[in-house]
């Protein structure tokens, strides 16, 4: 059995991807698992599970304690194999959780998935992006946590057939408690989807120099702005829905312009995947000119405005 | 207040190269250092301790060497070490055993802390796994603690939300690098930390003589950052210019 669950219902469809890939592969039915209420089942099965599994709980929020016990009651019911869990904070917290409760093998982002001579191999990055790892299993069941657009969702089809089986599942309660649940500080910035960002640094001396970003980034259309980790974590100048880094957004973008950002390895990790890098830094010795394309030495003051302006001139 | 720090040492990723000519990370020769968020952890831990007192102890699972790298985090403020030096074949599953394993022979502990993750694997599997083993409740992604007689506030940092959690004691909390800055040692603590001990702590001791990974690493390949590194350095003028023409023969200006 293959086995499924996110509380991110965007990433429950794109694991229901790989998740059905998988499971014909090996001969095997899929299934899907809801904690709380069931609002997604019927979602789920044109989605591609052949079973969706409900845990009804009085658990209103997610605490990984819980979660972690339900889905083990789950597993041992199913008998599942492979178990892939969305990588986002939450299921990064649970997989482990769970594969320690299974004393078993659990690999977290992974940004491949595939059978390789009938067993499951993964991939993920290490070393902040320097080199990819390749995984394989030694035992049962085996987990692995995928990340948001590692794969893309099938398409719904209202044809495929599933059956829905709702369970009430007891589990020990947690002793901690959610206080509160806030939603973070965001200005609504979408660094994932954007195909061009500029990015700001230390370089910039005052929070409202940031502008000379914003400028650029809306002579390119762009709009986007990025930043790397002092501006958003320990200045917060803007919020973390800017960062790019290896704790904040991966991005790859068709055009990415780095300006008073030094280059440490943490913030390339987020955007080398980019198509073209262009770094704009005083110092001729920064680490940001190695994984640029182009570079201008100089001081971003001067160099900002002018390539604004010439950009402006250049496209109409 | 018990509190137990797990600390890793690690690769300085920073200076790492790919070998051309067999597409593989270099790792040997590179620099060793504890990783950069399990120091956080650290300075939480003795934050801690300052408001409550009682005992901070930092576990390492790591290759004989890693002794040296532990009395850094003496210096910074922990009581004493503990040394378990790693089998030949390891994966999260046999670290995260063996450091359960060494929580449980201190014995007494209220708070574990480490960071979210390793800065040279990012797994973040290791807070999570021991909680799990101890079976105690965990708080990850912790971006502050506030911790109280008998219980501990913190609020965990989901991205987009913030969930502020509370817990009885014995909880595992694993930080963020943003919770804090950690301390950099004075001399006079540096060499104080030499009369801190340091517990060499074989498997045996530990309940893990015979353990096995249950993941295989069966390659790593290299990601060479190849990029045109064209760099203008002469007047700003004509460096936009030529900057501005290469972006539209890339195509990328429309």
């Amino acid at each position: 059995m293959v086995l499924v669950y996110s509380d991110n219902k965007n990433l429950m469809l794109e694991l229901l991807n790989k998740g059905s890939e998988l499971a014909k592969e090996l001969n095997k039915s899929l299934t899907a698992v809801i904690i709380g209420k069931d609002d997604f089942s019927k979602e789920y099965i044109a989605h591609g599970a052949d079973k969706v599994v409900v845990a009804e709980t009085d658990l209103d929020q997610f605490k990984a304690e819980e979660c972690t016990d339900i889905i083990e009651s789950i597993v041992k019911e199913d008998g599942s194999e492979i178990i892939l869990i969305g990588s986002n904070k939450n299921g990064k917290e649970l997989a482990p959780r769970l594969a320690a409760k299974f004393e078993t093998g659990c690999i977290t982002d992974c940004t491949n998935v595939y059978l390789k001579d009938k067993k499951l191999t993964a991939e993920r990055i290490v070393y902040s992006g320097n080199a990819i790892a390749v995984e394989q299993f030694n035992t049962t069941p085996q987990i692995v946590t995928v990340p948001s657009k590692v794969f893309d969702p099938l398409p719904k089809d209202d044809k495929h057939k599933g059956e829905v089986v709702k369970k009430k599942i007891d589990v020990e309660k947690s002793s901690s408690k959610i206080l509160k649940v806030q939603e973070m500080k965001t200005e609504g910035a979408n660094v994932e989807d954007a195909e061009i960002i500029v990015s700001c640094g230390r370089g910039f001396k005052d929070k409202n120099d940031i502008k000379l970003i914003s400028d650029l980034a809306e002579a390119l259309k762009g709009r986007t702005v990025g930043c790397s980790r002092p501006i958003a974590a320990d200045l917060k100048w803007l919020s973390e829905d800017h960062w790019i880094g290896l704790s904040g957004h991966k991005v790859k973008p068709k055009l990415y312009i780095a300006a008073g950002i030094s280059g440490q390895i943490q913030h390339i990790a987020g955007m080398r995947d980019s198509g073209v890098i262009v770094a704009i830094n005083k110092d001729p010795e920064a680490l940001i000119f190695k994984s640029a394309d182009y570079g201008i030495v100089g001081d971003l003051y001067e160099i900002l405005p002018k390539l604004t302006d010439a950009i402006k001139t250049k496209m109409g | 207040m018990n509190i137990v720090v797990c600390a890793k040492q690690v690769v300085d990723v920073s200076e790492i190269k790919v070998d051309s000519k067999t597409n593989k990370p270099i790792l040997a020769g590179v620099p060793q250092k504890i990783s950069d968020i399990d120091k956080n952890a650290m300075e939480e831990a003795i934050k801690i301790k300052e408001k409550h007192g009682g005992k901070l102890t930092v576990v390492t699972v790591g290759p004989a060497d890693a002794k040296e790298k532990i009395k850094e985090l003496l210096a910074m403020g922990a009581d004493e070490g503990i040394h378990i030096v790693q089998p030949e074949k390891l994966d999260y599953f046999v670290v995260s055993t063996i450091l359960a394993g060494a929580i449980k022979k201190i014995g007494e502990y209220d708070i574990v802390l480490c960071g979210e993750a390793s800065i040279d694997l990012f797994s973040g599997q290791i807070g999570p796994r021991v909680a799990g083993i101890l079976n105690i409740p965990q708080i990850t992604y912790a971006q502050n603690v506030t911790v109280e007689k008998d219980k501990v506030v913190s609020e965990r940092n989901l991205g987009d939300k913030a969930v502020t959690i509370e817990s009885s004691f014995p909880v595992m909390i694993t930080v963020t690098k943003e919770i804090n800055e950690p301390r950099l040692p004075s001399l006079m603590q540096i060499l104080a930390a030499a009369n801190k001990p340091i517990n060499d702590w074989s498997l045996d001791d530990v309940g893990s003589g015979k353990i096995e990974p249950k993941i295989t690493t069966v390659d790593i390949k290299g990601v060479s950052m190849e990029r045109k590194n064209i760099v203008y350095q002469d007047d700003i003028d004509d460096s936009v210019g030529k900057l501005v023409d290469s972006l539209v023969k890339e195509g990328v200006l429309r």
